[in-house]
C-alpha cells in the first residue's frame, strides 16, 4: 500500500512540532527564563537561528517552549472533549430518538450556537487567565463535535446485523457500544481528533494573544505574536518565526487528518 | 499638453485654497478618565483631559514647569510668608453661565479640604489657615506656616476652582471656566470639547478637540499612521519611534516628565517589612536593562523618588548597585536562604508590563519567585491603590513633586517614617531654595536608604504628532494636555 504525499508530509510536521516541544523540557539553545536586554532583537545569526526578542532571548528557544505550551493545551484539550464527547455520543445514539439522545444533542446545540473562539474568551475571562483554563476552554467547545461525530457514525452501526446478533446474544446497549460501536468508529474519531488537535492549537495561540493563555514568564506563540507586532518593521523576525510554526503546525496537523482519513476510508483507497 | 498641465495646476490651487487649516484635533490618549473631575481622582488621565483645557486654578503650570497667573492675574505674598492676597480675573464665567468670583475660590478650597472631601490630593491644602473674600475680585488666604511650593501647589489640576452649582456633577459632565468646553463622552472611546465662546481670555485657536483614548501600543501606531489620531503626546510605543521619525508626516519630540516609575513595595506586608529584604530587591535590581529592554532606551535611572531634571536632584543610583550576590545574602540574612513566592500585580502600560517581566526575571535570578498578574487601571485602582492588597507593582507616579506622599503611612506603600515627616514639615517651612534644596536632598536619601520602593527610572515622553500640528508641549511639568495654544500651520 502506498502512504499519500499529504500524510507523510503532515506526519513530517506534526512530528517535527512534537518532536521540538519534547525535546525542549530536556534542552533548548538557551533558558528562556533568563532575559539579556543586551542582547536584544538580533537578527537570525549562527548563534541564534531564529533572532532575539526584545528581552534578549532567543526566539528559537522560546518556538520549541512554545510548542510544548501550544501541544499540551490542544492534547489535554482533545482529550477532554473525547473523553466527553464520545460516550455522550455513544450513549445518545444507543437510546436513540429518547430523552436522553434529546437532551445531550439540544445541549450539544447549545454550545454549538456560540462561536467557539469567542465561548473560550468568554471562559477564560471569566475563570481567569491561564494555561488550565484555556485547556477547560477549549476542551469545552469540543465536547459536542465529538459527540456529534460519535452519534452519527454510531446510529448507522446499530442497524447492522453484527449489533443485531449480539442483541440477540442479549449484550446490554452500555456493553455493545463499547465492544461493537466504539472499534467500528474509532477511524473516524482519529481523523476527527487530528483536526480538532490542530484547531486546539489555533484557539491557544488565539488565546495567548489576547493575553488569556500561558502566562509570561513561560513564552507562547500566541502571546509571541502580541509582543512581536508593534515590532514588525523593526525586528520582523520576531513576529515571521511564532506565525510559521503555527502555520507549519497547524498545516501539518491537517495534512495529517486528511491522510488519515484517505487511508481508513475504503473508497478512497480503491480509486488510488 | 500644455493647456492640460495649467489646468491641473490651477484645480490643485483651488483645492488648496479650499483646503484651509483644519480646526478640530484628535489626540490619542493611552488611558481613559475614569470620571472628569479632577477634584475627585487621582487618576493621571482626568487632568490629561481636562487640565487648563475646561477647568482652571488660581495659578496654571506653564510647559517649562514654571508658575504662571490664571484666574489670579496678579497676587502680593507678605514678607511672612504667610499671607497671599489674589487679585482675580473679572468678567469670568463658568460654561454654565454662573459667574466667577472670590467666593468660588472659597468654595472649592474648603470643600477640598473638608472632612469628607474626595479630593486625592488633600495635602495640598492642609497648610491653609483660613480663606477670606476680601472683595468679589479679592480673596486673602492665609497659611498655617510659610509653604515653598504654594504657588505652584495651587497650580495644580486638584485645586481648580469650581461652582458651588456644578461641583457634584463635573465626574460625568464637567464644567470650568476654561478656554474649552465639555461636549461629550462616549464611554470607552472618546472625550470630546468644543472652543468656549465666552472665554474671559485668548480664545484657543481650535475649534473644537476629541480626546480618543486607545490603550493599544499597536492600535496606537496604526491610528497615527491613519491618520485617526493627529497626535499622541504620550505615546505608549517606543519600540515603533524610529519608525516614526523617519516619516515626514511626524514630529517626535523626546520630553522629560514628572513620572518616577518604581516598583512599588507593600511595607506593611511581610516579608516586605523587612529592610534587608527590600535592600535585597534593590540589588537585584539591573535598571539600566529595565530601561532598554522596557522602554527602548528612553528613560533616566533614579535612586530615589524625584526627578533629575529638579535643581535639588541627587544622584542615589550607585546606592544599591546591581549586584545579585549581595541580593542572595541579604535574603540568606532576612531568614530567606532559598528566596520566597509573591505577587507583582501589573497596570496596563507596556512601561509596567514590560518592565514587569524585566524585574521578574531580575528577581528570580535572586530566589523570589513573582507571580505577574496583570490588572486592568480600575483593579490596580481599586485593589492595589485603595484597597492596599498587593505585595509589588509598577506604575509611573506622574504628579510633580510628589515626594511628600512617602510622609503619609497610609498611602499605599504603607511606609512609617516619623524622620521623614519630620523632614517634610521643615520643607514646607523653609521658604530660603538653598534650604529646601538641602533638605529635598536629604529626604531623597532617607527614603533610598530604606529602599521603599524599588524606584526604576524616569519615564521619558514620547510625544508625536502631526508636523502641522504646532503648540503641543514637549516636556510633562505637570500631567496635562494642554490646548489652549495650540493650532494648525497652513
Amino acid at each position: 500500500m502506498r502512504l499519500s504525499p499529504a500524510l507523510v508530509i503532515g506526519a513530517a510536521l506534526s512530528l517535527t512540532a512534537v518532536g521540538l516541544a519534547a525535546l525542549s523540557f530536556f534542552w533548548t539553545p538557551y533558558d528562556v527564563t533568563r532575559l539579556t536586554v543586551a542582547a536584544r532583537l538580533q537578527p537570525p545569526s549562527a548563534q541564534h537561528w531564529f533572532g532575539t526578542d526584545h528581552f534578549g532571548r532567543d526566539i528559537f528557544s522560546m518556538v520549541m517552549v512554545g510548542a510544548r505550551a501550544s501541544i499540551a493545551v490542544a492534547l489535554v484539550a482533545v482529550g477532554v472533549g473525547a473523553g466527553l464527547g464520545v460516550p455522550l455520543g455513544l450513549a445518545a445514539a444507543a437510546r436513540r430518538g429518547g430523552w436522553l439522545d434529546e437532551l445531550v444533542m439540544r445541549l450539544n446545540d447549545l454550545i454549538f450556537a456560540f462561536p467557539s473562539l469567542l465561548l473560550a474568551i468568554m471562559i477564560t475571562a471569566t475563570l481567569g487567565p491561564g494555561a488550565f483554563n484555556a485547556v477547560i476552554a477549549i476542551g469545552i467547545f469540543n465536547i459536542p463535535v465529538f459527540a456529534r461525530v460519535t452519534r452519527g457514525a454510531a446510529l448507522s452501526l446499530w442497524t447492522r446485523d453484527f449489533v443485531l446478533a449480539a442483541r440477540v446474544a442479549g449484550k446490554g446497549a452500555a456493553r455493545i457500544s463499547v465492544e461493537h460501536v466504539l472499534p467500528n468508529v474509532a477511524n473516524l474519531l482519529i481523523v476527527q481528533a487530528t483536526i480538532q488537535f490542530s484547531l486546539g492549537i489555533l484557539a491557544e495561540a488565539g488565546l495567548s494573544y489576547v493575553g488569556l493563555g500561558v502566562q509570561p514568564p513561560m513564552p507562547s506563540w500566541g502571546r509571541m505574536l502580541n509582543e512581536a507586532q508593534t515590532m514588525i518593521y523593526v525586528a520582523p523576525w520576531f513576529a515571521i518565526f511564532p506565525g510559521l510554526a503555527i502555520v507549519l503546525t497547524v498545516l501539518g496537523l491537517n495534512l495529517l487528518g486528511d491522510g488519515l482519513r484517505d487511508l481508513s476510508d475504503p473508497k478512497v483507497r480503491r480509486a488510488r | 499638453m500644455k493647456l492640460f498641465t495649467r489646468t491641473a495646476a490651477a484645480l490643485a490651487m483651488m483645492i488648496g485654497a479650499a483646503q484651509a487649516a483644519p480646526t478640530h484635533l484628535t489626540v490619542g490618549m493611552q488611558l481613559e478618565p475614569p470620571n472628569l473631575d479632577p477634584t475627585a481622582g487621582a487618576a493621571a488621565a482626568i487632568d490629561e483631559v481636562t487640565y487648563a483645557n475646561i477647568f482652571e486654578g488660581l495659578t496654571r503650570i506653564g510647559p517649562d514647569g514654571s508658575v504662571r497667573p490664571a484666574l489670579a492675574r496678579s497676587w502680593e505674598v507678605s514678607e511672612d510668608g504667610l499671607t497671599y492676597v489674589f487679585h482675580l480675573v473679572e468678567g469670568a464665567r463658568f460654561h454654565d453661565g454662573a459667574a466667577f468670583d472670590a467666593s468660588d475660590v472659597k468654595f472649592s478650597f474648603e470643600r477640598a479640604m473638608a472632612e469628607g472631601s474626595t479630593n486625592a490630593q488633600k495635602g495640598l491644602f492642609e497648610p491653609i489657615e483660613k480663606i477670606e473674600v476680601l472683595d468679589p475680585a479679592t480673596v486673602r488666604i492665609t497659611l498655617k506656616r510659610p509653604t515653598g511650593q504654594f504657588l505652584f501647589n495651587m497650580g495644580w489640576g486638584d485645586a481648580v476652582i469650581v461652582d458651588p452649582a456644578s461641583a457634584e456633577g463635573n465626574a460625568t459632565h464637567p464644567i470650568g471656566t476654561g478656554p474649552f468646553r465639555f461636549r461629550n463622552w462616549v464611554k470607552g472611546d472618546s472625550v470630546t470639547i468644543e472652543r468656549n465662546p465666552d472665554y474671559w481670555g485668548t480664545p484657543a485657536r481650535l475649534e473644537s478637540a476629541t480626546f480618543k483614548f486607545i490603550a493599544d501600543p499597536t492600535a496606537a501606531l496604526a491610528a497615527l499612521m491613519a491618520g485617526d489620531v493627529d497626535a499622541f503626546p504620550g505615546y505608549p510605543s517606543p519600540e515603533t519611534v524610529p519608525q516614526l521619525q523617519a516619516d515626514p508626516r511626524f514630529e517626535v519630540v523626546m520630553g522629560s516628565t514628572e513620572g518616577e516609575t518604581i516598583l512599588s513595595t507593600n511595607n506593611a506586608r511581610p516579608p516586605f517589612d523587612d529592610l534587608r529584604v527590600r535592600r535585597a530587591i534593590a540589588h537585584a535590581i539591573d535598571r539600566q536593562a529595565i530601561i532598554d529592554g522596557a522602554m527602548f532606551g528612553v528613560g533616566t535611572p533614579i535612586g530615589s523618588h524625584f526627578a533629575p531634571h529638579n535643581p535639588a536632584y541627587v544622584d542615589l543610583t550607585g546606592l544599591y548597585p546591581h549586584d545579585p550576590d549581595k541580593a542572595r545574602a541579604l535574603l540568606a540574612e532576612a531568614g530567606h536562604p532559598n528566596g520566597f513566592k509573591a505577587t507583582l500585580k501589573l497596570p496596563p502600560p507596556s512601561y509596567a508590563r514590560r518592565g514587569g517581566e524585566l524585574v521578574a526575571a531580575q528577581l528570580r535570578e535572586v530566589g523570589i519567585d513573582l507571580t505577574i498578574e496583570n490588572v486592568e487601571w480600575a483593579q490596580w485602582l481599586e485593589q492595589v491603590f485603595r484597597g492596599k492588597d498587593y505585595d509589588l507593582t509598577i506604575v509611573s507616579h506622574t504628579e510633580p513633586m510628589d515626594i511628600g506622599i512617602y510622609a503619609r503611612p497610609d498611602y499605599y506603600f504603607q511606609y512609617d517614617n516619623p524622620a521623614f515627616r519630620k523632614l517634610m514639615q521643615d520643607l514646607n517651612a523653609a521658604v530660603d531654595p538653598a534650604r529646601r534644596a538641602a533638605i529635598l536632598g536629604a529626604a531623597q536619601a532617607v527614603i533610598a536608604e530604606d529602599a521603599v520602593n524599588g524606584f526604576l527610572f524616569q519615564l521619558g515622553k514620547i510625544g508625536v504628532w502631526n508636523a502641522k500640528v504646532k503648540g503641543l508641549w514637549h516636556d510633562a511639568p505637570t500631567q496635562a494636555n494642554d490646548l489652549t495654544a495650540v493650532y494648525w500651520e497652513d
